[in-house]
């Protein structure tokens, strides 16, 4: 469904992927392990082409993606959900919401999507009308993820969805992806709690300082010394369980 | 017909190119970062993984040859630190330094994968009785199959080389439904099956999953009808992993190749350049999942040709053809690769000074046997018996220590070996399977081919 091959990317001036190559299956959850400042939010941000890629390919289903704008990247079908959530704070959620559908042209099923996710998420009917800013971490995650969805994307991709929530909300998320996913949806996931991340994809790559160095089904990555040491450590797991 | 691992196995080709791009690309990645002679290699070229943009690109790298490995004795080339190294495997033979290979624990777990799919192709399930009668120890053979084995889940019965009595009743009470052998062993047993007065029919016996030397389709013809099984070709060699790298499915039409972990090219040996698909060349292989030992564009030596056809099997991984037999001198001799000329340099550590000699490799009963020819001054056939019998053993020793298998020292006369080209040492391989080393004939010393081809060990007068 996505593949890069070989993608360059600058990030201002530093050069932030260096050849990396991937690719996502449909109905498949992959998820990014690396150190901060390893490229993986760059990397997201290339394939949903916000930073788009100086050199190597994106295909999305075997359409040519690399030099496309993000608007046209999102009719193709990949909603992205940005790291801190980026919601309009002085916006309602449902204001947000409709936001989501801007591609869209079909208002009635918008407002057919709008009532399932009132259903689906009943936090969102609670918080109908309040200002998005006013929200707590959790309530805006779940927000951000469904101003995506409302774009009825194939493939979604995650920028640390637990950052900054309790363990408890971190769970919640977590289930939501994988109920996505049931449904029907690819998700590609970066995570600082990589255990996590490990737990509810299917496979993961290793990216060091711009590059793959380790690729292979979560299960085998859980297992795999290197990636435990690096990045499964215990400290890790300390801070985010803050 | 089962397969082990439809997901890779049966993987549209298009897929299976990128997870090859990927998987290269990161174990470039890892081989440049962890493996000084790899980052010299690509340094000295201006390569960098990133930039690839296609598979072929491959094409630019240069080769890593046994040399590079031997030089890297022990540990050189390995990619990982040795406490991540949980296995050790080491063949001697063809190079003056044995080659050492190691493996990680991921390593082990993917080898024991792969073992399974190339076991599953040759008919292997929960449900057999398996006799490796490899050899279990520092070679990759018998470790290599049994943990495939047990990864299936059949029952596993490790009896390892030799004491062909034993496997004969081992497969008899034990209802062995699976052998894997060196298709050599195989007809050994046969032959002994029929010295016993066993009947094959008896026996429970369904499969034989051979590997380790070339043999022909003649040998299988005569092995499915001496054993009645249904006979599979296997390859595998330790600087790559082991076995595991390529077996038959049961269409017996090609050895299909783990290409998810394995790339393989065919090259023209003399020139290095490319062949295409179906034109017989020198196999190069580069590991692509490998962690503590990855090659990259590995001259195996062996001569064989891919087939990318679809497979009525419905695996879409290429199909390797039988190995046709070496593009260097290595001789195989009973699953073991010999380089001639390593007995040549053991021969000269032991006496100080590079005698003439020259191999003949026969085939008696189904087994091979190696005679070492050396000549020797003059004066030791009349006067010196005992300083005789003292040489022959502590040569063979020597040669057995320094190439893995104990051949029979015959010393002669000088100017019995007809030496025609100085600088290749001569063999003489008479085994009815064995190909052409020396297409044209007249490149070695081939020697006097009325030698007898059973002699008393020790000297031998002139006539």
């Amino acid at each position: 469904m996505l593949r890069l091959k070989s993608v360059h990317t600058y990030y201002g001036k530093i050069h932030a992927l260096k050849g990396v190559s991937l690719h996502v299956n449909r109905g498949e959850i992959v998820t990014l392990i690396g150190a901060n400042g390893a490229g993986k939010t760059t990397l997201l941000r290339t394939v949903s082409g916000l930073t788009p890629a100086a050199r190597g390919n994106v295909d999305y289903n075997g359409q040519n993606i690399t030099r496309m704008q993000a608007e046209e990247i999102v009719r193709c079908g990949i909603s992205h959900v940005p790291e801190g959530r980026k919601l309009f704070a002085t916006l309602s959620v449902r204001d947000n919401l409709e936001m989501g559908a801007f591609v869209r042209r079909d208002r009635g099923e918008v407002r057919g999507d709008l009532r399932e996710f009132r259903r689906k998420f009943p936090i969102l009917s609670e918080r109908w009308h309040q200002m998005a800013g006013t929200l707590s971490g959790g309530e805006q995650q779940i927000v951000a993820i469904t101003r995506a969805l409302m774009a009825r994307p194939e493939l979604l991709i995650l920028d640390e969805p637990s950052m900054g929530l309790s363990p408890v909300l971190v769970k919640e998320i977590f289930k939501i992806i994988r109920r996505l996913r049931e449904e029907g949806t690819t998700i590609l996931l970066i995570e600082q709690n990589a255990r996590a991340a490990l737990h509810a994809a299917d496979r993961g790559y290793v990216l060091e300082t711009g590059r793959i160095i380790l690729q292979g089904t979560s299960q085998m990555l859980l297992e795999h010394n290197e990636v435990k040491r690096a990045y499964l450590g215990k400290g890790y797991r300390e801070v985010w369980e803050e | 017909m089962r397969i082990w691992e439809p997901e890779y196995e049966c993987m549209s080709r298009d897929e299976l190119a990128q997870v090859q791009f990927e998987r290269l690309q990161s174990t470039l990645n890892r081989v440049y970062r962890n493996v000084a002679f790899y980052r010299k290699q690509f340094n000295a070229i201006n390569f960098e993984p990133g930039d690839m943009n296609d598979l072929s690109e491959l094409e630019a790298l240069p080769f890593t040859q046994s040399q590079d490995i031997s030089d890297a004795y022990p540990y050189d080339l390995f990619a990982v630190p040795l406490r991540e190294v949980v296995r050790v495997h080491s063949s001697s033979g063809a190079t003056a330094k044995p080659i050492v290979v190691g493996y990680t624990r991921q390593d082990l777990r993917s080898w024991s994968q792969l073992v399974a799919r190339v076991l599953t192709a040759g008919g292997v399930t929960a449900d057999d009785v398996i006799q490796v009668t490899l050899n279990y120890g520092l070679l990759t053979g018998g470790l290599g199959i049994h943990y495939g084995a047990e990864r299936i889940g059949a029952s596993v019965l490790p009896t390892s080389v030799g004491r062909t009595d034993r496997q004969v009743k081992i497969m008899q009470d034990y209802r062995t439904t699976a052998l894997v052998a060196t298709p050599s062993y195989a007809l050994v047993i046969a032959d002994r099956m029929e010295k016993m007065g066993i009947n094959p029919r008896t026996l429970s016996l369904k499969f034989a999953l051979l590997a380790g030397e070339p043999w022909t389709e003649a040998m299988r013809k005569d092995m499915e009808e001496r054993l009645y099984v249904k006979a599979t070709d296997n390859y595998g060699l330790s600087e790559i992993m082991g076995p595991g790298v390529s077996g038959e499915c049961l269409c017996q039409a090609g050895m299909h190749l783990n290409e998810d972990h394995f790339i393989a090219e065919v090259v023209d040996p003399a020139t290095g350049e490319r062949l295409e698909p179906g034109k017989v060349g020198e196999l190069i292989i580069t590991t692509i999942t490998k962690e503590a030992f990855p090659l990259v564009r590995y001259r195996t030596g062996d001569r064989c040709s891919l087939d990318y056809s679809p497979c009525a099997c419905g695996r879409t991984l290429a199909r390797m053809g039988r190995v046709l037999g070496r593009t260097d001198e290595v001789l195989i001799i009973k699953g073991v690769n010999i380089v001639p000329s390593r007995v040549g340099d053991i021969l000269e550590e032991v006496q100080g000074k590079r005698p003439a000699y020259q191999l003949l490799v026969e085939r008696e009963k189904n087994l091979d046997k190696l005679t070492v020819l050396v000549e020797v001054s003059e004066d030791l056939f009349f006067d010196k018996m005992r300083e005789q019998r003292a040489l022959v053993d502590t040569l063979r020793k020597e040669v057995a220590d320094g190439i893995g298998i104990t051949p029979r020292m015959l010393l002669v006369e000088p100017g019995t070996i007809r030496r025609e080209e100085e600088t290749t040492p001569g063999v003489l391989d008479r085994r009815r399977f064995a190909s052409q080393p020396y297409p044209d004939g007249g490149s070695c010393a081939l020697g006097d081919p009325s030698y007898p081809a059973s002699g008393l060990e020790g000297p031998q007068r002139k006539r």
